[in-house]
């Protein structure tokens, strides 16, 4: 039988302290005072001393608290009713939907048997060519989404969510906008894939606590949905004021803080959250994109550089775009070996031109005298930044190939790009002026 | 002898404290009751009559009063036949067999013997009864795939046994009784072929060290040329995420020159081991012409595992290294990252509340790192015969910035540094190892004079290069300009490497002997050109030319036909002079 305890030792941050016996390690209570019920978890056992970290914040609650110990750790109630809901990061309804509570179950689970996995090799197809072109997003993968605060990282991910042929989307918000969280869920209303969504969302007004435990909900759900045989996107954003979350709470317990005030641990906690991306082998999959804000647009910042080490490469989205260069999706030769003939020399011929491209523009900056080559880089450029990297253009992988051949047949001779001959003489456009949209599909 | 017991009195991480009775040693084994299953632990510190124990899994659900159970063991490994090509956790755990039993998710406290029970082993005995025998002797031998592998009197027994029994040739699984030893005081011993080996401990049943004099091919040019690797020695390649350290070892892992090759995949994507775990059953090595995994063993502890078992693993590994290097077999070992063992020797240390040092490491983290690369080195067993362990660390520095304390640490232990650049991986030029800061104590496959002659070209070429940034091409002298461009034409046709290409990928040391005496030639002519234009153009279609004899293999005519192309090109640009 659970006992109730009323003697709060110690407040400090969103940690209190009280005597109890019998508690376990990662258990749950409830904490009752004037300000209200709230939830909170076991982080620290020290003889009969127990440390609770107060999921709506310490704040208010008084020395004769009253906790109850509910006997097990943090559950989320999962069944198909989820879809179409939002919910705060403690689990509970933030839409006007009932509460659930049938089949719960605990989140931050054990990790997958490295030897039940397999070489993923699906591609997931988005519409934006400088993804599926050139840096194909494969299924089970974890990518993140570097950017400063104010790029577009938020819409790009609704978009990503809304063209990728999943089955769920769970989308799990840290620290978010309350705008941002109304452009998402408007957005994914409008275009008709609420009801295969799932939100958790913790917005920057919500209680910090809550915050840290939107990852491990979201991707608890996500590993139920991919044991069903479902294909799984989880859109974490943003993993930056997640990391802050811990730091604030690692402050507080006195935690010797590594680098920047972080805690040593960061990139066991983060690669504990990303790991959670996986195919299974008879069975679904889960894909994570994640926001990852970097402060100051440095990307040696612990949070990004930490995630830089664990995700399957990362996406820059810098002024608006996705930069081609450090932009990097370790997976896609998984993959991009497998969709068209020309794939794989398109990417790389259109990324080395832009890059002597932009070592044109450096020389023109730089006042030196453009020779007719730097001229036709130029023109080129001018297209490829166009026509393939803004972010607007939304055309399938193969209608963007035969684009690439396009832009490519407009600026340049065959032999200066230095394509395998055979690939010219298949997929090179015979007139050269024809404008793009009389075209029939490249051939 | 009774078995110490004790409570738990405190939790916090993955770090319990319990109040215990009795005799408790540093590093002891224990066991920490949580139902009907006991999570595996460690202890690194004992005040008075309490202990502070790592626990090598997950601690939800540990509670204060909870039992916990001292093994009177320090953290071991088995070893004997059977582990090659297995795919072990941190912890010597088989993952296939643990995956059989529990699906897709590891569950906490399952264990399973390392080497398997149920396979027999045809055991040749190579001594008989009232022979003299020490620890490390041979007792008789077993085929193991492509190896003879060698059954020995387990290292643990000290003074000298006389064979009182010893197996007939034939067929036994790994914990049978195949001999009884007898020591100075007539006490018996059973040895099966299994023994246990503490993994904190180096092996030393060797005569002496020896100097690491010959070179480790690893096929890969700019290392085997440049800065080479020796085998018995050690060598560190930092790198930022992104610049290609995985596939560089995934690289050397594959073509090394060696017996055996052991993988220390700590701390970083399992999506990484997955590729190696799939791949090498079905890559032959040329060596042998079986699968590379039958050369193979791979301690996978990734990131989302228990940290505190991340920490065992490099020594698991290291142990099992040794252990082959008794059979005088040549082991290296690649140890895929270090950085995230000192993480978590950090996370130990945090909770610990230890003093920390530089960036929160703990103080002892130097010593740490020195003693771990310690134990490789090449060997005369007593016997006579040679063997040796190479260590390869890679080391993931935050922010990319080499100036932190573990890859100072790890600096002062190795003979070689690769250090990767995210400049050269941004601009494709792989591998990233970057060709002015790195550097290697070695001897490699070819003469050091050589190699230094074709250094200083790439330092006067970089210098050029710096400085047409800002004056342009026009206000380079043209003396200059060939500098540069030579230096380039070393390093997009020499240095860079296909991996995926078959010939390219790898290439052997007689080969890189060959390309680079041609190579150095074109380096050393005094090339003339009427203007910049051709000299450009002249190195654009050598570098060409040079990429297409880099895929063509020896034996084909076509190697020869290119060289001799070539050759004539650079005859023709010095007629000229």
């Amino acid at each position: 039988m659970r006992r109730l305890y009323h003697r709060v030792d110690r407040i400090a941050g969103n940690v209190i302290n009280v005597r109890a016996g019998d508690v376990k390690y990662r258990e749950l209570a409830e904490v009752s005072s004037r300000a209200g019920t709230s939830r909170a978890q076991v982080i620290r056992l020290n003889n009969d001393e127990v440390s609770l970290q107060v999921f709506a914040g310490a704040s208010g609650v008084t020395t004769d608290a009253q906790i109850r110990f509910l006997g097990h750790a943090m559950r989320v109630p999962f069944s198909d009713a989820l879809l179409g809901r939002v919910f705060t990061g403690g689990a509970t309804p933030r839409d006007k939907g009932p509460a659930l509570s049938e089949n719960l179950i605990e989140i931050g689970g054990p990790p997958v048997n490295p030897a039940k996995r397999i070489i993923p090799d699906k591609m997931v197809r988005t519409g934006i060519p400088m993804i599926d072109v050139f840096n194909s997003l494969v299924e089970s993968q974890k990518l993140p989404i570097f950017a400063r605060a104010g790029e577009p990282y938020n819409p790009l991910l609704a978009r990503i969510a809304l063209q990728a042929e999943v089955d769920v989307i769970i989308l799990g918000g840290m620290g978010l906008k309350h705008d941002d969280y109304l452009f998402f869920r408007d957005n994914l209303e409008e275009n008709g894939a609420i009801s295969r969504t799932v939100m958790f969302i913790h917005t920057a007004a919500d209680p910090i606590v809550e915050c840290l435990l939107v990852p491990d909900i979201s991707l608890a759900v996500a590993e139920q949905f991919a044991l069903q045989n479902k294909r799984v996107l989880v859109l974490l954003t943003d993993m930056t004021n997640f990391s802050n979350a811990m730091k604030e709470i690692a402050i507080t317990m006195e935690q010797v803080p590594s680098n920047r005030g972080y805690p040593g641990d960061l990139y066991s906690q983060l690669a504990v959250r990303y790991e959670k991306a996986v195919d299974f082998d008879t069975s679904g999959s889960i894909t994570i994109l994640a926001a990852t804000t970097m402060p100051g647009d440095d990307v040696t910042h612990p949070v990004p550089d930490n995630t830089g080490y664990i995700t399957e490469g990362q996406f820059y989205l810098r002024e608006g775009r996705i930069e081609p260069f450090g932009s990097l999706s370790r997976l896609k030769q998984q993959v991009n070996g497998k969709t068209r003939e020309d794939h794989r020399a398109i990417m790389n011929t259109l990324i080395q031109l832009y890059a002597g491209h932009n070592e044109s523009v450096e020389k023109r900056s730089m006042g030196f005298r453009a020779s007719e080559w730097d001229n036709k880089l130029l023109r080129y450029g001018e297209r490829f930044e166009k026509e393939m990297m803004d972010l607007s253009v939304n055309i399938p992988l193969e209608q963007a190939l035969d684009l690439g051949w396009e832009i490519l047949a407009d600026c340049f001779e065959p032999m200066e790009t230095g394509i395998p001959t055979r690939l010219i003489e298949k997929f090179w456009p015979a007139k050269k002026e024809t404008p793009i949209s009389s075209v029939s599909n490249g051939r | 002898m009774s078995r110490t017991t004790g409570t738990i009195i405190g939790v916090t991480g993955n770090m319990i404290t319990v109040k215990f009775d009795g005799v408790v040693g540093q590093n002891e084994v224990a066991f920490a009751k949580l139902g009907d299953v006991g999570l595996m632990s460690e202890v690194v510190r004992v005040r008075g009559t309490r202990a502070d124990l790592q626990v090598f899994e997950d601690t939800a659900g540990l509670g204060v009063g909870d039992r916990v159970e001292f093994s009177g063991n320090l953290l071991s490994v088995e070893l004997g036949p059977g582990l090659l090509a297995q795919v072990f956790d941190g912890l010597q755990n088989p993952l296939p067999r643990l995956a059989e039993m529990c699906g897709f998710f590891l569950r906490r406290g399952a264990r399973l013997p390392a080497l398997p029970r149920d396979r027999r082993w045809d055991f040749t005995p190579e001594v008989k009864v009232g022979d003299s025998v020490v620890a490390g002797d041979p007792l008789g031998s077993v085929p193991e795939g492509i190896f003879t592998h060698r059954v020995m009197v387990p290292f643990g027994l000290t003074g000298a046994f006389k064979v009182a029994q010893i197996a007939p040739a034939g067929a036994y699984t790994a914990d049978l009784e195949i001999a009884r030893l007898l020591d100075a005081q007539g006490v018996e011993r059973s040895v099966a072929m299994v023994q246990r080996w503490p993994v904190r401990f180096p092996i030393r049943l060797y005569a002496e060290r020896l100097r690491p004099t010959e070179p480790l091919v690893t096929k890969v040019r700019i290392i085997d040329t440049f800065f080479p690797v020796a085998r018995g020695g050690a060598y560190c390649i930092p790198g930022p995420f992104g610049a290609g350290k995985t596939v560089l070892q995934q690289i050397t892992s594959r073509h090394a020159d060696v017996d055996i090759v052991v993988i220390a995949a700590c701390g970083e994507r399992a999506g990484e081991i997955v590729e190696t775990l799939r791949e090498f059953p079905r890559l032959i090595d040329p060596r042998t012409g079986r699968s590379l995994m039958e050369r193979t063993v791979i301690i996978c502890n990734t990131s989302a595992m228990p940290v505190a078992a991340r920490e065992a693993s490099v020594y698991t590994a290291v142990t099992i290294a040794e252990y082959y290097r008794q059979m005088s077999l040549n082991v290296l070992l690649l140890a895929d990252s270090t950085s995230r063992w000192a993480q978590a020797l950090r996370e130990t240390s945090g909770r610990l509340e230890e003093i920390p040092g530089e960036e929160a490491f703990p103080a002892y983290l130097d010593s740490v790192i020195a003693n771990f690369y310690e134990r490789g080195g090449g060997v005369r067993l007593k016997n006579g015969a040679t063997g040796s362990v190479t260590i390869g660390g890679t080391i993931s520095p935050a922010g990319g910035n080499f100036d932190e304390p573990v890859t100072q640490a790890t600096l002062k232990v190795v003979g070689a540094f690769h250090g990767l650049s995210r400049a050269r991986s941004d601009a494709r030029r792989y591998p990233a190892i970057d060709p002015l800061d790195s550097w290697s104590k070695y001897a490699g496959v070819v003469s050091r004079d050589e190699v230094e002659t074709a250094r200083r070209t790439l330092r006067a070429g970089n210098e050029v290069g710096q400085m047409m940034k800002v004056v342009g091409e026009e206000g380079t002298s043209m003396d200059d300009f060939v500098t540069y461009l030579k230096a380039e034409y070393l390093d997009d046709s020499y240095l860079q490497q296909d991996a995926y290409d078959k010939v390219d990928g790898a290439s052997t040391a007689e080969r890189q002997r060959h390309m680079f005496g041609v190579i150095g030639a074109i380096l050393r002519a005094p090339t003339h050109f009427p203007d910049k234009t051709a000299a450009r153009r002249f190195f654009h279609q050598l570098t060409q030319t040079t990429k297409e004899w880099n895929r063509a293999a020896m034996d084909d005519p076509e190697f020869k036909t290119l060289q001799e192309r070539i050759e004539n090109m650079v005859t023709e640009a010095t007629a000229h002079a």
